[in-house]
């Protein structure tokens, strides 16, 4: 089971190395710019995000008939600016995304480092609950939690993180039992280095990396759950933008008006492919075993 | 063997029972069940007998078992809107689902399997560079909006292909291959890996030296041995993602499946019909990972006498 999930992860390509290069530098120059934008939303954007005009509403973007001035990118079936909902439905998800990853990263490093440590009946324990995880279709179970306890921000960053958990357990519980035979252990440990010592000052270091490429890869697909949800209706709720949520509620518009639901659909493929980008050169850079592939 | 079916048996019944066990916690924590569990326009006796079957006036514990009960002998209450058993309302609607995922599965094998041995054979050259960029976009773009975008361009620009509904083969077009994205890339990287780990094997370096044709090698001594784990992945990742994915796709397309059935449930808070929808689904998916496991072992010796 775990081989056959890590062969399915993403796999560094073979394209030659100038290409790759230009690629990366690409995609980290635009993660800047995803992110300033989020962070900055509210000083870039011209007007603010729930602002209603009835009397210019589904105006086209600049260069088409009927063009509203001010509205770059249109405004939608409320004359809402498009632009601006797009940046804060940009800030919203990736906040979103960001926290839901943090309590992913937590909950499964946690549990991830107790079964590596603790090992025994703990350990069985952790990697049952792992394998659950996996065999359950969890978006599923999100629909089930979100219609149940309704969806505010802090449910869905609650579901968001609870659907990567077990990636992070698996690689910290991985790594701890492989750094565990290490000789350097067995001297700290030897000379009188407690659990608690043990796990934060000798493991921790350790699992800096692989954690870190697991983040950036479960941003991705946590930036795509959410969406996702808020578009089925079930996660960030109107009148608040959220990318997924302005392509869910602009498709009744789409024959007339498009740009409603063109600009945050390609703001999500940027992000995801972006933030895809990053993960696997993050990989390739930090993982041995995968340079010859 | 047995020792093997044995474990294998077991982890799908606690990971069954595991996941009842969270829906009715789930189901129970938004308030008194005799409102999340009843609903409206009952008479009072019918009223009266639920609550007397689910004892939704006992304790917490009680109610568990009683609901632990009515799933063993098939009873998991009544639908708010058309107030009928779920049961019925779910399995009305299991056709048109498999149809739609047996459909996304053949798509995705059909493109994957020759993707993935492609991209395995021509790794060094710009062949096996094209399929892994094509593959990591199938991960990087959601299935709502690879299927917003397919219905822009071929339903509202160029008007060749119907938006909602199931009923001829048209219809069928953009859902499967929405669907099947995620899982065209899920299953090409497969299947590339499954054939870079055979291809590195010694017999097929014998395989060429007794003469084979490179097609023969390939294709008979590469896949047919990668074969097995590549099926077994269809079983246990495609068949998960498949789930995830129906949800969305089939209520972008109005699809009459069982995920449509599950969002129109959450959006308007039809807790019994959510709660079996998610339960049902899963026992699927379980049953076919238990499945793929069994396969597995029988096909696989190691992994059956439990030296792996």
């Amino acid at each position: 089971m775990a081989n056959l999930t890590d062969a399915i992860l993403p796999r560094p390509s073979n394209r030659t190395g100038n290409d790759r290069n230009i690629i990366q530098k690409a995609a980290i120059l635009l993660a800047v710019l995803l992110a300033v934008a989020a962070i900055f939303a509210p000083l870039l954007t011209p007007f603010d995000s729930l602002e209603q005009s009835l009397l210019s509403r589904l105006r086209p973007p600049l260069g088409f008939e009927r063009h509203a001035p001010g509205h770059l990118l249109g405004t939608d079936e409320l004359g809402r600016d498009v632009l601006s909902r797009a940046l804060y439905g940009l800030r919203l998800t990736l906040a979103l995304a960001f926290a839901g990853a943090v309590l992913g990263l937590l909950l499964g490093g946690l549990l991830g480092l107790v079964a590596g440590l603790r090992r025994g009946w703990v350990e069985d324990l952790v990697m049952a609950l792992v394998d659950m995880q996996i065999a359950i279709p969890f978006t599923l179970v999100a629909l089930l939690v979100l219609a149940v306890m309704g969806s505010s921000l802090t449910v869905l960053v609650l579901v968001l993180g609870i659907a990567g958990w077990e990636q992070y357990a698996r690689i910290v519980r991985g790594e701890v039992r492989r750094i565990a035979a290490q000789p350097f252990l067995e001297a700290a440990r030897t000379a009188g280095s407690g659990p608690l010592y043990t796990a934060c000052y000798h493991v921790l270091p350790n699992l800096i990396s692989p954690l870190v490429v697991q983040f950036t890869l479960a941003l991705s697909n946590i930036v795509i759950l959410e969406s996702t949800l808020s578009f089925l209706g079930l996660g960030v709720q109107p009148p608040q933008p959220s990318l997924g949520s302005m392509v869910g509620l602009g498709r009744d518009y789409m024959p007339t008006a498009p740009w409603i639901v063109l600009t945050p659909a390609l703001l999500i493929l940027l992000l995801t492919f972006t933030v895809q980008i990053l993960g696997d050169w993050l990989r390739d850079h930090t993982d041995v075993r995968l340079r010859d592939r | 063997m047995i020792p093997y079916l044995a474990r294998v048996l077991v982890k799908a019944v606690v990971t069954l029972f595991a996941i009842m066990t969270v829906t009715f916690i789930a189901t129970r924590f938004s308030g008194n069940p005799i409102d999340t569990f009843l609903g409206e326009g009952l008479t009072t006796e019918g009223r009266q007998a639920l609550i007397d079957y689910f004892q939704l006036d006992q304790s917490l514990w009680q109610q568990y078992l009683a609901f632990l009960r009515g799933a063993l002998s098939g009873e998991f209450g009544l639908s708010f809107v058309d107030r009928r058993p779920v049961t019925e309302v779910v399995a009305e609607r299991l056709w048109p689902s498999a149809q739609l995922l047996l459909a996304s599965i053949g798509l995705t094998i059909a493109i994957s399997l020759p993707l993935g041995v492609l991209a395995a054979v021509y790794r060094k050259s710009w062949i096996g560079s094209a399929v892994m960029v094509v593959a990591f976009a199938g991960y990087a773009v959601p299935a709502f909006v690879l299927a917003i975008g397919m219905i822009l361009i071929f339903s509202y620009w160029l008007d060749w292909l119907p938006v909602v509904g199931s009923s001829t083969a048209l219809h069928f077009i953009m859902p499967t291959i929405a669907m099947s994205g995620v899982l065209v890339a899920a299953l090409t990287r497969f299947t590339r890996n499954a054939m870079l780990d055979v291809l590195g094997q010694d017999f097929i370096r014998t395989a060429r030296a007794k003469g084979l044709g490179e097609m023969r090698v390939v294709l008979r001594h590469g896949l047919g041995n990668a074969a097995i784990t590549v099926i077994s992945v269809i079983g246990l990742q495609i068949a998960g993602l498949a789930a995830a994915g129906s949800v969305v796709i089939e209520s972008i397309f109005s699809w009459p499946g069982i995920g449509q059935l599950l969002v129109n449930a959450a959006i308007i808070r039809d807790y019994p019909v959510l709660q079996f929808g998610v339960i049902a689904v899963a026992f699927a998916v379980v049953a076919i990972n238990a499945l793929t496991d069994i396969a597995y072992a029988l096909a696989d010796p190691r992994i059956r006498l439990g030296q792996n």
